[in-house]
């Protein structure tokens, strides 16, 4: 069976498994990860090149707002306290929407964790994509693993340091522009796009581009793996979150073992041979510098590669796939326990095994059940409902807000003529950006006159206030009842505020204090 | 850096290395500290020496050094505090070339020297006529529409730059009521204080009827008015109102007849300067109780 052996024994050491692991005061150990090809290899370039497109190109879309808003499609309008988002308008105290999606993501995660185990490690975390990127650049410049490896142990000469140079300066590149692309998000991008080239855009800009710069070359260049073992919470986070129905790369011992360097020979001789044949092809490609033979462990990402390098491998022997595939601990525990005869033997890879040299039809794999369980279930609900319900307050929220502030020093104000005067300062918000035009009436409160500071009364008793697209509107409003008419007791009336152009209308319930109620 | 893995004198029991130090059988493990703590440490000796050469830091005798940036805190509150008078001072000098009509009449003069007014107000007002502008006994409530001097914008303006009975200012506002324990009698200054009480409350009928009404002709309406309206020109309080500045109920009155205690008001102009007393003027104004 295994006539083709041209399978090349890489020299790899997995510099972060637990055998290997340092003193934490000696210097990093290099990892030089050799490139993967497959399919998962195919996904991650396809989730790089959305993530990388969505990060650089959404602050250019453009959004016609009217002429009274930005144009910007998507904008955190940090000086004026608004957030747009396509045909979403956020002010500050709508803020919850955005703890919403937060909650959204944060219960998105959960669920994403329980099904499909560590995939924001693996494909979606900037980290993951930057470091990517950064290791394209390094094996564009100075080729992938081998001629890494010897040249980093080469002295210095005039070829390592012109590819040295080039490296880290490509990086740099990417990285300012990392940093630059940050800042359209808070700004009009083409014109901060040439403030920026002429020296005109604000101070901040200018650090935030320094300081993400500087974060992404050393985190993404230089620190690479170490940010995702020493710094990140994530994986213990999500370690948490992992149960034994969720997917995870995995090693399956129980059809590799016990791995032989000389299969043929050791099958010829009898010996029992499992399917891994300890090329390192697994740990070469490994980014993180760990051996996933040694089982599920902290520091993998589960970005896959190494069921690329081992796919090619098995292929390459007439194998089947999946040496090292996702698979649930359920799965795992089965199939172990069929190789190892219920756990009394050692691992017999003939066990899961037909006469033929098939994999046995006992053998357990990823199922669609292993997806649905209460937990996933109830995280799907939750997420939904909060969905939809953000979804509702968006659809039903209300564009115009009034807020009353009644006077409360004084309370109320004696006139000369024994009349008595309460003081408000009544607030307008118009959330739309469009100019509107309010109409302002009081409701409820006998005998009372009304006057609002710089404004006109119509004949019907209105107000007509002019309010500015996407402003608040502060106005003073007095109002007055003659002595007689105030029963000595706080009165509640209500201010009326109406859209003259649209159908809205607000309601203000307000007291009016008289000397008598307020004892 | 060490490598304690490769040292000789390593402790048995912990497996460590130790640094050959010994006390009694008692011997110091050698636990390096991590490379990128060690190497942020130094990193942060390097940065406090740097930044005691571009920045005040070392302590002399009587001073300190000054930091070859010539830094200082101070002169930060400075430059901030002169760029806030910077941005004001387009409002500034419109509302020096403006008078009190036209600064009311401009929405966003008015708003700018309300709001500056309201800041003033509170420094230099609420001393004596309180936060809400309320007063107390004694004391103007500047919210109502009752006036001693007037409550156009104009003639709040010249009672705040002048100020009342005010020393220090030839132009202030001045009168002064006699004490009139002096010039009737006391069942008179009795029957007047009657009179006087009673005006708010109707003054048409009482007016011919009422024993004081005689004497509030002859020795008070020269002032106040025939009817006790009284008259802003000289700051002679409306008596027939229902508000009343010093004096509430028929003792009161009769007190403040027999000996009358007049208000103090400084003179702001000087002190303040044009600007702000225009400020404060149009603030006052914007209460609701002016004309």
């Amino acid at each position: 069976m295994l006539e083709k052996m041209d399978i090349e024994r890489l020299d790899a050491e997995a510099v972060n498994s637990q055998k290997q692991r340092q003193v934490l005061y000696a210097p990093r150990k290099k990892i030089f990860p050799k490139r993967a090809s497959g399919g998962f290899r195919q996904f991650k370039w396809l989730v790089m090149a959305i993530t990388l497109g969505i990060y650089y190109l959404v602050p250019w879309l453009r959004w016609d707002r009217g002429g009274y808003a930005p144009d910007q499609a998507v904008l955190i309008d940090i000086a004026n306290r608004r957030f747009y988002f396509f045909f979403i308008e956020i002010w500050p105290q709508e803020f919850f929407y955005v703890a919403g999606l937060l909650v959204m993501a944060g219960l998105g995660l959960f669920l994403l964790t329980s099904t499909v185990g560590r995939a924001w490690c693996g494909y979606t975390c900037p980290q993951t994509v930057w470091v990517d990127l950064f290791l394209v650049v390094e094996r564009a410049i100075e080729g992938d693993r081998n001629a890494r490896i010897k040249l980093d142990k080469e002295p210095y000469s005039l070829r390592k340091l012109t590819l040295r140079t080039a490296k880290h300066g490509v990086w740099l590149l990417i990285a300012v522009a990392t940093g630059g692309a940050w800042i359209f998000y808070f700004a009009d991008a083409p014109t901060l796009l040439k403030d920026v080239f002429t020296g005109q855009a604000a101070f901040v800009a200018y650090c935030t581009i320094a300081v993400l710069t500087a974060t992404t070359y050393v985190f993404g260049g230089l620190m690479r793996e170490q940010v995702c073992t020493y710094m990140c919470p994530w994986p213990r986070i999500q370690a948490a979150m992992l149960d034994e129905a969720s997917l995870t790369v995995t090693y399956n011992d129980w059809r590799g073992e016990p791995r032989s360097r000389h299969a043929k020979k050791s099958a010829a001789q009898g010996a029992v041979v499992g399917d891994c044949v300890d090329c390192n092809a697994c740990v070469a490609a490994c980014p993180m510098g760990i051996d996933i033979r040694d089982g599920q462990q902290l520091e993998c990402i589960t970005c896959a590669l190494c069921i690329d390098a081992c796919d090619g491998v098995m292929d390459k022997l007439g194998r089947e796939r999946g040496l090292i595939s996702y698979t649930t601990l359920n799965d795992y525990n089965a199939n172990m326990a069929l190789a190892t005869a219920g756990g009394t033997q050692p691992i017999d890879p003939t066990r899961v095994r037909t006469a033929d040299g098939k994999l046995a039809t006992a053998l357990q794999h990823i199922s669609l059940a292993s997806f649905l369980r209460p937990r996933t279930l109830l995280y799907a609900a939750f997420w939904s409902l909060i969905g939809v319900g953000l979804v509702y307050g968006l659809v039903t929220r209300e564009r115009l807000d009034v807020n009353v502030l009644h006077d409360r020093n004084p309370q109320f104000i004696m006139l000369s003529d024994g009349s008595v005067r309460n003081g408000y300062t009544l607030k307008i918000l118009n959330m739309i950006a469009k100019p509107r035009v309010m109409a302002v009436r009081i409701e409820s409160l006998p005998q009372s006159s009304i006057t609002i500071a710089g404004v006109e009364a119509q004949s019907d008793g209105a107000f007509l206030v002019p309010v500015e697209p996407d402003r608040l509107r502060s106005l003073k409003v007095f109002i007055t009842q003659p002595r007689h008419a105030s029963a000595d007791q706080v009165q509640t009336f209500r201010f009326i505020i109406e859209d003259t152009q649209g159908p809205e209308t607000k309601t203000y319930t307000a007291t009016f204090q008289t000397p008598g109620s307020s004892k | 850096m060490h490598d304690p893995h490769k040292d000789s004198h390593l402790d048995e029991l912990s497996g460590v290395s130790t640094t050959g130090h010994e006390w009694d059988g008692i011997k110091e493990l050698n636990n390096p500290l991590p490379r990128w703590w060690v190497l942020t440490f130094y990193a942060c000796i390097v940065w406090a020496l740097g930044y005691t050469v571009f920045y005040p830091a070392w302590p002399l005798l009587t001073s300190a050094t000054t930091g070859v940036l010539g830094y200082s805190s101070r002169a930060d509150v400075r430059s901030e505090l002169a760029v806030a008078e910077a941005g004001r001072s387009g409002y500034v000098a419109a509302i020096k070339a403006a008078d009190m009509q036209q600064i009311l009449a401009d929405e966003t003069l008015r708003t700018v020297a309300t709001a500056a007014g309201n800041a003033a107000f509170k420094v230099n007002c609420i001393q004596c006529h309180g936060s809400g502008a309320q007063g107390s006994k004694g004391f103007p409530n500047l919210n109502d529409d009752d006036w001693l001097w007037g409550g156009t914008p104009q003639q709040i303006l010249t009672t705040i730059t002048h100020g009342v009975r005010a020393p220090e200012d030839a132009d202030t506002h001045v009168s002064e009521m006699p004490a009139f324990a002096d010039i009737l009698k006391s069942e008179q200054i009795a029957s007047v204080a009657t009179f006087v009480a009673d005006l708010p409350k109707g003054a048409n009928s009482t007016e011919t009827a009422a024993p004081g009404a005689e004497i509030f002709a002859q020795n008070c309406a020269s002032c106040h008015g025939e009817r006790g309206e009284g008259n802003q020109e000289m700051g002679a309080p409306n008596l027939a109102d229902t508000l009343s500045l010093l004096a509430d109920g028929e003792e009161a009155i009769a007190a403040q007849i027999r000996a009358p205690k007049h208000g103090v008001m400084p003179a702001w102009g000087g002190r303040l300067g044009d600007v702000t007393v225009k400020e404060l003027a149009a603030y006052v104004y914007s209460l609701g109780g002016g004309k």
